[in-house]
């Protein structure tokens, strides 16, 4: 039914989304704790920094990441001549793109998961013995995961979703960096191309709408335990 | 033994307590505000003192001196706080064991033997957010003692709970305190838990210690009244179940050889009771009145005469070995030529003394 393009294209963006939460929710986990927990010089600047993605162009951010990693950059270039990484251009660079223009809406509600739990109750596990990284995993980590979960959901569409820093970052080839967005923006520019379009517009629809919809649901969930 | 000398400022309040708490169940009294919970954080190592020493049956916790600050988890000071502070993810089990589990505590005592004493059996699979609030107390209180600590710090733990609740949770209270083994610390800004349950009493007052000592000594104390509000100020007497009288719904108690007739209570003859008496519901007389209603007659040294400004006098008197608080009027006092030293007879109404506390000791 679905044509081997589209198979391609939705094959390609649930790697490219994957790989990039899979290396993002570590760093999202500890920058959500650092935001939700701790006072540090910088930490107004890490907020900027963190969120500026969800404000700027994607373009610009695409360009700016093209700048830092792409093969004349002061990181890729270190990447390339020491672990023979590029980014460029590659599917790994487009999942690079969309961990960065998801990181915002993964970082938020994990942060706010971490600022929700009772800190009193990690008093009362201290006094019963157990080490901050006891703690850290028995307690906290398993009372914000219904906004980790969230985060998580959220962010795993929204990288499915993006467009403007990879196609800037990563180019649009096919098979290679050619996701789900990218597959409609050529098909829309071929005359033939309505069919093909509509058809990966309903599969984006639906699978954006799973995610949001888990998101929900775990937020949900989070509110009604902080009631009780 | 829990040495505890602190000194601290916050604001405008200056905490400056010496103390010394011993086997058996220590009551830490004073109102709100006076330093009671700040004293506990400082012990349980959740608050830092500006300076001070303390020391838990001979390992120091806490040294400014030589800068010794062991963190809460090595303390050994088992915490039950005003709010249960359940794990809401874990079942009762998992919360009672988490000091073995998670804190990597050894040598605690059985789950069934604390399950037993705390009456916790039926809850061990429930989820924290089914329990009342009184159950919720009781497994906080398990789940301190599993963690195997030195001593148990209660902070007002009966002070979230509406009546019916406390009424449930006291009597497992009382079999902690004779039961546990484990030193108790019990926080509280009320009085009839206190007398039922406590050996010593340490009074706070504005950051310092007005009072310690034994309970039945320090409540008799006269100078208590600041700290403990006028409208409380009383004795704690401790007597024996002589008989009941069933006719009338009174119990008969004896008091180093004297009666005093209360409201009907359960225990055998013999049982051995506490009371605590306001001294607002004692009247002295120099002769022993004939033809009233008032059951209770009893005869007392006058030891102590507080005279105020106001309308009222303060008057220590003793029932054999023990105290027995009065407060009457400055006028009567001066009227009846009150004395240290003079023999006079104490009234007191048997409906005044509302609820006698047994205790089982």
């Amino acid at each position: 039914m679905l044509s081997t393009e589209a198979v391609s294209a939705l094959t390609l963006s649930l790697k490219v989304a994957g790989l990039a939460m899979v290396v993002a929710l570590p760093l999202a986990l500890f920058a959500g704790y650092a935001l939700a927990r701790w006072r540090f010089p910088g930490k107004a600047l890490l907020t900027v920094l963190i969120y500026l993605p969800l404000v700027l162009p994607p373009v610009v951010t695409g360009y700016m990441l093209l700048i830092i990693f792409g093969p004349n950059g002061a990181i890729g270039r270190w990447l390339e001549q020491s672990l023979g990484l590029v980014l460029a251009f590659r599917w790994t660079g487009a999942a690079l793109a969309a961990g960065v223009m998801a990181f915002p809406l993964l970082v938020r509600p994990i942060a706010l998961a971490f600022a929700a739990v009772d800190q009193r109750l990690e008093d009362a596990a201290g006094t019963l013995g157990a080490k901050p990284g006891t703690v850290f995993f028995t307690l906290t980590l398993p009372l914000a995961a219904p906004g980790i979960f969230a985060g998580v959901a959220l962010g795993f569409a929204k990288a499915l979703g993006e467009f403007g820093a990879t196609i800037t970052f990563a180019a649009n080839i096919p098979g290679e960096t050619r996701t789900l967005a990218l597959a409609v923006h050529t098909a829309l520019q071929r005359p033939d191309g309505d069919m093909l379009a509509i058809g990966l517009s309903m599969i984006a629809l639906s699978v954006g709408a799973l995610a949001v919809g888990l998101s929900e649901f775990a937020a949900s969930r989070l509110r009604r335990k902080r009631r009780a | 033994m829990l040495e505890v000398e602190v000194h601290h400022r916050a604001g405008g309040f200056a905490l400056d307590v010496g103390v010394s708490v011993g086997d058996g169940v220590t009551a830490l009294f004073g109102r709100s505000g006076a330093g009671k919970s700040m004293l506990v954080a400082m012990i349980a190592g959740l608050m830092q003192p500006a300076r001070g020493r303390i020391v838990l049956n001979g390992r120091v916790l806490f040294d400014s001196e030589t800068s010794i600050d062991l963190p809460a988890r090595r303390r050994r000071v088992g915490v039950v706080f005003q709010e249960a502070r359940l794990f809401p993810h874990l079942s009762v089990r998992r919360n009672l064991l988490y000091g073995q589990w998670a804190g990597g505590r050894r040598n605690a005592p059985d789950l069934g033997a604390i399950c037993d004493l705390l009456g916790l059996e039926t809850l061990l699979d429930r989820s924290p957010d089914t329990l009342s609030g009184g159950e919720a107390q009781r497994v906080a209180i398990g789940r301190a003692l599993l963690s195997a600590p030195d001593i148990l710090l209660l902070d007002e733990p009966l002070s979230q709970l509406d009546g019916a609740r406390r009424a449930e949770i006291l009597p497992w209270l009382d079999r902690l305190a004779h039961e546990a083994g484990t030193p108790i610390l019990y926080v509280s800004h009320a009085l009839d838990e206190i007398t039922r349950l406590a050996d010593d009493l340490i009074v706070i007052s504005d950051g310092g210690i007005v009072a310690s000592g034994p309970v039945e000594e320090v409540i008799s104390r006269i100078d208590l009244g600041p700290a403990t509000g006028r409208h409380e100020a009383g004795s704690l007497l401790r007597g024996q179940i002589s008989r009941h009288d069933e006719a009338y719904s009174l119990t008969v108690l004896s008091l180093d050889g004297q009666e005093l007739t209360v409201p009907a209570i359960a225990g055998e003859a013999g049982t051995p009771v506490r009371l605590r008496i306001r001294a607002r519901d004692v009247a002295l007389a120099l002769e022993r009145p004939l033809k009233i209603s008032i059951r209770n007659i009893l005869a007392v040294t006058i030891a102590e005469i507080a005279f105020e400004d106001g309308p009222f006098a303060e008057v220590l008197t003793r029932v054999g070995e023990q105290y027995l608080r009065a407060r009457i009027t400055r006028c009567s006092a001066e009227e009846l030529g009150l004395a240290p030293g003079a023999q006079a007879y104490a009234l007191i109404k048997s409906v005044a003394i509302v609820r006698p506390t047994l205790a089982s000791r």
